[in-house]
């Protein structure tokens, strides 16, 4: 019959926009990573954090752990508070990690680089809601160059 | 003699244009009535107004003595199931199958099995000669046989009244002898109420049993096919032996020749 | 002084007039979609309408939509690469598909190819009498033809535009990756980092189901409007890509006024 095969292609049509928001939710967005699996919070406080978003990447050496959940600011220090989910896969890092604002590529964009510590006894793990205290601020290029180019009487 | 449709002292105008001046007709139940007149008169105006699809300016019009015009919409729909309509280029859904389109008014408005339905839309179109043509779609029929299939889905839901739009219009004499006697016949056979618009005046006045004639906005004539014949009006006669100029006037109403091409200090 | 109340007038008529058309319109639409609706009839006919607008669009969606991300890769890269950061260009690509040329490209397409074949069934069924003669046999046209038209577009343009945006990354990654050796890993993982689900992708399909809305509420009241002559339905049809095209570049930028604007 006519209309079974109008059916059969309106199923096809269906079926090829669901594979596009498959690919646009998984590939493109990268639904998976945030909402879906398991996660903890951890928080740092920079002095500066240049230019890191919300969303952009957490990573160890390079692999993606988690992202920036959100970047406020400490009403009594005035510094700014990172907070990070990390997928609960990775879930023993010590306290003595620290971490740092890095860019990607002479203009890339910034991300947080994750230095896990040593770990020895006496060192708990990270847990949900801790602070990172050794954090290292993004680089300004422009106090880089001042510094390159009035010198710096602590160095 | 009961009415099944009563016209009264109906005005209509379309754009500012006057149409029809307090005009009444009564549509005869069981009878073929035939509305004649030139072309250009709006005789498918007057369909239209039967069927609720434009709205008189003062009158009324009456089917079963319920006025048209005052209907809901809701009542107006139940009303349209009991009559029905054969247009002119006879309207069929160019994106169904003959069969599709006589079974369409079923499905619309019976829960009939699709067997009865096939059954019915068989009877039709076996009334109407295309049996075998069940199957083709309205571009693949020649002109004659899409009015024969539009009849057919006409009678469908075995309408009180059927309206024929100028159902001779462009057909040859073969299928203008069908038509004619596929009216005649659903008249007879099926106690139909017909009323048939046209300009055709040999056939028409073959099949009808009362006849209106229409011209200048008026009902310039009415009666038997024989009365219409003896009449004495000189209109009525224009008509009937299509003269060229007579009370109906050849020219459309312009300023008067004089002016129009010698200036006007004539 | 008699030109100065002529041209007043003139504005007067030409603002009675279009409202009186916006007015026909909205009556249209209650008719067509607000008014009792009846699933158990309206959806094997949208589900044809589909076919009709949708499938038969798919064609040029994707070949557009390959083409257009292709193209974007060719000219993004030449650009990035200036600044070494050719691994942008995913991102480049898949967010100006995502929230721009997915539903503005697709809703001009729509409007072109699906749009005008609307107008001119509805305008060559009015001509042929066919909505009179479905009024005569107690059918209402308007749910009967144009509320599954209606429903057809409005549910096909967002399934075209996201199927446009993701065939366009693809054609990206064809000439980005494959052929002008932009690193694999970087294309699809600077993209990831970068586009949010919500804000770029559902941003874009909102647009879209609002463009489809309009695109597709102007071609069928074009049609259901038109003077039922030959010369009637050419207009109509015209009128149906020209409007509806200036609608949607309008709204577009509302609408990203509206969703970007403003951070």
């Amino acid at each position: 019959m006519k209309s079974r095969k109008v059916e059969l292609l309106v199923g096809i049509f269906v079926l090829l926009t669901i594979g596009a928001g498959l690919l646009l939710a998984l590939k493109v967005a990268n639904q998976s990573m945030s909402g879906v699996s398991e996660s903890y919070t951890l928080y740092a406080k920079f002095d500066n954090i240049g230019g890191l978003k919300a969303r952009s990447a957490v990573k160890v050496g390079g692999v993606t752990i988690g992202r920036v959940e959100s970047i406020t600011l400490d009403q009594d220090d005035y510094t700014p508070v990172v907070a990070m989910t990390i997928s609960t896969q990775y879930n023993a890092f010590p306290e003595t990690s620290s971490v740092a604002i890095l860019t990607s590529g002479l203009l890339g964009e910034q991300y947080i680089g994750f230095q896990p510590g040593f770990s020895i006894d006496g060192i708990e793990n990270l847990a949900e809601g801790d602070y990172i205290e050794d954090t290292k601020s993004a680089l300004v290029l422009e106090e880089l160059i001042g510094q390159f180019l009035f010198g710096n009487n602590d160095n | 003699m009961e009415n099944l449709i009563e016209i009264n002292n109906l005005t209509f105008r379309r754009s500012g244009r006057l149409i029809y001046d307090d005009i009444s007709i009564n549509i005869v139940k069981g009878k073929t009535t035939a509305i004649m007149g030139p072309s250009g008169i709006g005789k498918t105006t007057m369909l239209r107004l039967m069927g609720g699809q434009l709205l008189p300016d003062s009158g009324d019009v009456k089917f079963k003595g319920e006025s048209i015009p005052n209907m809901s919409r809701k009542r107006l729909f139940e009303v349209r199931r009991q009559m029905s309509m054969l247009f002119q280029s006879g309207a069929l859904f160019t994106d169904m199958t003959v069969f599709d389109n006589i079974a369409f008014p079923l499905r619309e408005h019976t829960r009939l099995s699709e067997s009865l339905i096939e059954t019915i839309v068989m009877l039709k179109l076996q009334a109407v000669g295309l049996r075998g043509a069940a199957q083709l779609m309205p571009a693949e029929l020649s002109g004659g046989m899409a009015r024969r299939a539009a009849l057919a889905r006409a009678i469908a839901l075995d309408p009180d009244m059927i309206m024929y739009d100028e159902p001779f219009a462009g057909q040859d004499p073969i299928s203008m002898g069908v038509l004619v006697k596929l009216i005649k016949a659903f008249n007879d056979a099926l106690q139909l109420t017909s009323v048939v618009v046209t300009h055709d005046v040999t056939e028409v006045m073959s099949i009808a049993d009362y006849v209106y004639i229409l011209a200048e906005k008026k009902v310039i004539g009415s009666g038997t096919p024989e009365q219409i014949r003896n009449s004495q009006s000189p209109l009525v006669q224009q008509f009937l032996e299509g003269k060229a100029d007579g009370p109906v006037p050849f020219h459309y109403p312009a300023d008067s020749v004089q002016q129009a091409f010698l200036g006007a200090e004539l | 002084m008699s030109w100065a109340v002529n041209w007043i007038s003139n504005i007067g008529a030409a603002t009675i007039n279009r409202i009186t058309v916006f007015g026909r319109a909205t009556l249209m639409l209650i008719g067509a979609i607000i008014a009792k609706p009846q699933p158990a009839k309206l959806i094997p006919l949208t589900i044809k309408q589909l076919y009709v607008v949708g499938v038969q669009s798919l064609l040029i969606i994707i070949v557009s939509g390959l083409f257009i991300g292709m193209v974007m890769a060719l000219q993004g890269y030449t650009i990035l690469v200036g600044y070494g950061a050719e691994g942008s260009l995913g991102p480049m690509v898949a967010l100006s598909l995502l929230r721009e040329l997915g539903p503005v490209v697709t809703a001009l397409l729509f409007a072109g190819r699906a749009g005008s074949a609307l107008t001119a069934e509805i305008g060559l069924m009015k001509a042929t009498e066919q909505l009179s003669s479905l009024e005569m046999m107690a059918v209402d046209p308007l749910r009967r033809v144009i509320a599954p038209r209606l429903w057809a577009g409005i549910i096909a343009m967002p399934m075209l535009a996201l199927i446009f945006s993701a065939v366009g990354i693809l054609g990206g990654h064809l000439v980005g990756v494959d052929w002008l050796g932009v690193d694999y890993g970087s294309y699809w993982s600077i993209m990831q980092s970068t586009v949010d689900w919500n804000k770029d992708v559902m941003n874009g399909v909102i647009k879209s189901i609002v463009f489809a809305f309009v695109v597709t509420w102007i071609a069928t009241f074009k049609g259901y409007d038109s003077v039922p002559t030959s010369e009637g339905i050419s207009k109509a049809t015209t009128e149906t890509v020209v409007f509806s095209s200036l609608a949607v570049l309008g709204l577009d930028f509302i609408l990203t006024a509206l969703m970007f604007g403003i951070e």
